[in-house]
């Protein structure tokens, strides 16, 4: 027995969920079902109440949460037969849950595409409305019109509501209206196009922005098409340029490569930059400009900036790391980053200061590989040591420390300028030709490094060693 | 000047810059009643396009055309005979706010030549956003240039009232950039990337910490920043085009790298090609840097020392499947996800999908243009349940003339 159900709107989701959910309760197939809406009812038809299932519903059944979004959405479309194909894809789904994940399925297909159809026809309303302000200041009232292609009004207008909260307007369409007025937004029924106003005094500079916007020199219509159908064109102001600056684009550019070169506007005067007198003492601010334009080997090319070293001009003590990392290389500062929380951690267990310990590294220019977001640290080699050496050599001549510290192989190799095994040498001072002591430890990021937290622990604690023996050595010069 | 004559200056000065996105930022609206506009979640919204395929998304203006700077490739250097203009703080924030409540457009993206300093200019930036965000309660898109050598305090304030902020790295490689735009320092555009890296990472710091600290976190950029690179001004190569890119992706968390086919200008510079601009080259470019950026693609598998160019004729992906022919062909019913992603033809979505149809039925040919999947080019590369090719497809030496497209596809929209 066919069983006519009869829907209040084009829209009325509540009234479809009723009668579907009743209908497959009581097992009538889909095709035993013909959907109308109210007002297109068949001409011998009988009441709703009679048509629908007696008998109490008794059991219940679920559905996928993701089959309500669907079935919401799809029933916003002008198709006649979307309440059909709902509760075909209902019944359906009763004897398989899965079935929406099915991507090949015919009917999910169409479902799909339904609501990727009412979903693009709600952006491209919330992007081609076009309001036009009528009345006079202080009562001002902004009005559109607008015709979509479904019946999308109902959901697109809340957007327009959270944006436009300070005005008053309405959205005029043939189907329905929606308005804001006075913080209230409330629909009417559809009316024709004569009852919205033809113009807006922004038009003219709109449609000039428009076609200044434009490059003719790269004509893509069919790129233009796809993304704003004609369909929408006549309820643009701008749309009324497209034909004529299609016309002569070809025309203007072609007229921008031909045209003879201009005398330039004025002579080239450039500012020279001041050529600054060399001194015959480098001094550590003369050494860090220099030292910025460093081009010594190729590691200046894809890092930020050049990470001089940092501190009081005449500390007693330089520590060396290996090279800037990742936000070293960002902040032009050293030690700034993970391993510098580490190092400064471990200086002031050990009772030093930072801010009286100069603090550099070997190589000035951050070396990584680019992976994705992130990069990853590589380790420089000896080539790159020693093409930055004379930096280190010229920052040592200037501040002259009593003690250098030396965290890892690289600050040892550079050091003590040949290849230097961190574990024979650490742990004690060790006393350099030029008069100069030094002390060799691993580098903070090492211990970043163990995986193990025992390990780390242990490390931790003969790095603080180590610094502590620096620590002594700075008393004992301070008390000399 | 009248103000329809001005911005019809600023704005063609305006349009060489690619980026007009939307998208990408904070939710807002104007509920309240108190302010005025919202921001779109996801990808924003174009509220228009243009004969040349590009999305009309925000007004695109700059503040002034009069530059101090002399870059060749630029339609406002300072040596161009181009009508010059100024718009006031006023006319902008005006003319955003009357565009916007027309709903021509989701914001402002505000840039400007340099005058007298680098400061200056910044400083005339941020005052519209400001005046916008703070006079106007503005809530709607905003996207700022910023000015490589400006001080900290104005890039704070920037990032407080923008959305967006970008500084253009212009050439994929030092020396052109020293030889087309002298006054333009490639280290001061670094350190300026660096700097907003180190603030987004700061925000983003601060905002985890908001959900269990009550402290309002203080805000910069929540859309991050983008860079654009002009195509064929120099003699750079692909290669060097996209290991520039992806140098900027891992060293600054840039949100995108737009490429600028360079294009013929009013008042061109002799001394660069005045020619149409390479727009496949800029097409297969973007498609290079999506298959690095979402494809699992290591730029050494797209471009390398033989091969520094991509091939015009046919897509990035088709091309390296041509160069690996022997790890086809692909059983799509068994395949893993990475292994999937790169089947010429198989885009992002339909991998998904394919996924999760594959747990409760066996993929036929027939199911592969209902998962939008360009058959001719998918077939001689995967297994379907129904579908295998013959190996005599894959070895074939013409398999490339056959997958080359028959005629241009220009129609690529952004």
């Amino acid at each position: 027995m066919t069983r006519h159900i009869i829907l209040d709107s084009e829209t009325d989701f509540d009234g479809w969920r009723r009668a579907a959910r009743a209908l497959a309760l009581n097992n009538v197939a889909p095709h035993d079902v013909v959907w109308r809406t109210s007002g297109n009812e068949p001409d011998l038809f009988t009441p709703a109440a009679a048509v629908l299932p007696d008998g109490p519903l008794v059991s219940t059944f679920n559905v996928p949460a993701q089959f309500i979004e669907l079935s919401q959405a799809s029933i916003l479309h002008r198709d006649p037969q979307r309440f059909a194909l709902l509760y075909r894809l209902l019944w359906r789904l009763r004897m398989n849950h899965d079935l929406l994940d099915i991507a090949t399925d015919q009917d999910v297909i169409r479902i799909r595409d339904m609501v990727r159809a009412v979903r693009r026809d709600e952006h491209k309303m919330h992007a081609f409305v076009r309001f036009r302000e009528i009345g006079r200041e202080r009562d001002t009232h902004f009005i559109a019109w607008f015709e979509p292609e479904h019946h999308i009004v109902e959901l697109a207008a809340p957007f327009f509501m959270r944006r436009f909260a300070d005005m008053n307007w309405s959205i005029l369409t043939p189907d329905i209206c929606a308005h804001w007025n006075d913080d209230r937004l409330s629909f009417t029924p559809g009316v024709s196009r004569d009852e919205a106003p033809t113009e807006d005094r922004l038009e003219k500079v709109w449609r000039s922005y428009y076609a200044s916007i434009f490059n003719p020199a790269r004509l893509k219509v069919k790129a233009m098409q796809t993304e704003m159908p004609k369909k929408y064109w006549p309820n643009l102001p701008e749309a009324s340029l497209v034909k004529s600056l299609i016309a002569n684009a070809g025309r203007v550019s072609s007229e921008m490569i031909a045209a003879e070169a201009t005398a330039p506007r004025k002579p080239q005067q450039r500012e020279q930059p001041m050529a600054r007198q060399p001194s015959a003492h480098d001094s550590l601010s003369s050494l860090r400009e220099k030292a910025a334009d460093c081009r010594a080997c190729p590691l200046w090319k894809d890092a930020t900036q050049t990470v001089f070293g940092e501190g009081p001009a005449h500390a007693q003590v330089m520590l060396v790391g290996e090279q800037p990392g990742d936000k070293e290389d960002l902040a032009g500062k050293p030690f700034v980053g993970p391993a510098g929380q580490m190092l400064d951690r471990a200086l002031k267990e050990a009772g030093i200061d930072r801010t009286k310990v100069y603090v550099t590294n070997a190589v000035k220019h951050f070396k990584f590989v680019p992976r994705g977001k992130i990069r990853l640290h590589q380790k420089p080699n000896t080539a790159e040591i020693r093409a930055c050496r004379p930096w280190y050599e010229r920052e040592l001549a200037v501040v002259n420390p009593a003690l250098v510290v030396a965290m890892g192989s690289t600050a040892a190799q550079s050091v003590f300028g040949k290849i230097t095994p961190i574990n024979k040498s650490r742990g004690r001072l060790i006393d350099m030709k030029d008069g100069r002591k030094a002390l060799v430890t691993v580098h903070p990021s090492y211990l970043l490094r163990l995986p193990d937290e025992d390990a780390r622990a242990r490390e931790y604690e003969r790095f603080v060693d180590d610094l502590k023996i620096a620590a002594t050595q700075m008393q004992r010069d301070r008390a000399a | 000047m009248n103000l329809q004559r001005k911005l019809e200056i600023l704005a063609d000065a305006a349009k060489y810059d690619a980026s007009c996105a939307s998208s990408g930022t904070e939710l807002r609206d104007s509920r309240d009643g108190k302010g005025l506009g919202s921001t779109a979640p996801g990808m924003g919204i174009c509220h228009s396009y243009a004969p040349d395929g590009r999305c009309i998304s925000l007004l695109k203006v700059l503040l002034t055309n009069a530059c101090n700077y002399d870059c060749l490739y630029c339609v406002n250097r300072a040596s161009s005979n181009v009508p010059r203009a100024r718009f006031t703080i006023d006319e902008v924030v005006r003319l955003t706010i009357d565009f916007y409540r027309r709903n021509y457009i989701e914001g402002l993206f505000l840039s400007s030549g340099i005058i007298r300093s680098a400061d200056y200019t910044m400083e005339q930036v941020v005052a519209v956003a400001r005046k916008l965000r703070e006079e106007h309660r503005f809530r709607g898109y905003i996207h700022l240039k910023t000015i490589p050598e400006a001080n900290d305090d104005l890039i704070t304030e920037a990032g407080k009232y923008a959305d967006r902020l970008s500084i253009n790295i212009e050439m994929p490689e030092e020396d052109s950039l020293a030889k087309l735009a002298p006054e333009k320092d490639v280290r001061a555009i670094r350190r300026t990337m660096g700097r907003l890296r180190l603030k987004l990472d700061e925000a983003k710091e601060a905002k985890k910490a908001d959900a269990t600290a009550r402290v309002r976190a203080p805000r910069f950029a929540p859309a991050g920043q983008t860079t654009q690179m002009i195509v064929g001004a120099d003699a750079a190569s692909d290669q060097t085009i996209l290991s520039t890119s992806a140098n900027l992706y891992g060293s600054y968390s840039l949100k995108r790298v737009y490429y600028s086919a360079f294009s013929p200008i009013p008042d061109a510079s002799r001394a660069l090609p005045l020619s149409a601009p390479p727009l496949m080259r800029e097409h297969r470019l973007y498609q290079a840097d999506w298959l690095m950026r979402f494809y699992g693609f290591d730029i050494s598998e797209i471009v390398d020392a033989t091969n520094p160019m991509l091939p015009l004729d046919i897509d990035p992906k088709l091309a390296w499947a041509l160069r690996h022919r022997d790890r086809f062909p692909l059983d799509i019913n068994r395949a893993s996800r990475e292994e999937l992603l790169r089947v010429p033809g198989f885009g992002a979505k339909a991998v998904e999908r394919i996924l999760s149809a594959r747990r409760y039925t066996s993929i036929r040919a027939a199911d592969l243009s209902r998962l939008h999947v360009p058959r001719n080019k998918a077939l001689p590369f995967i297994v379907l349940a129904d579908h295998r090719p013959s190996p005599k497809v894959l070895e074939s030496m013409t398999l490339a003339k056959q997958l080359k497209p028959k005629a241009m596809q220009l129609g690529f929209g952004f």
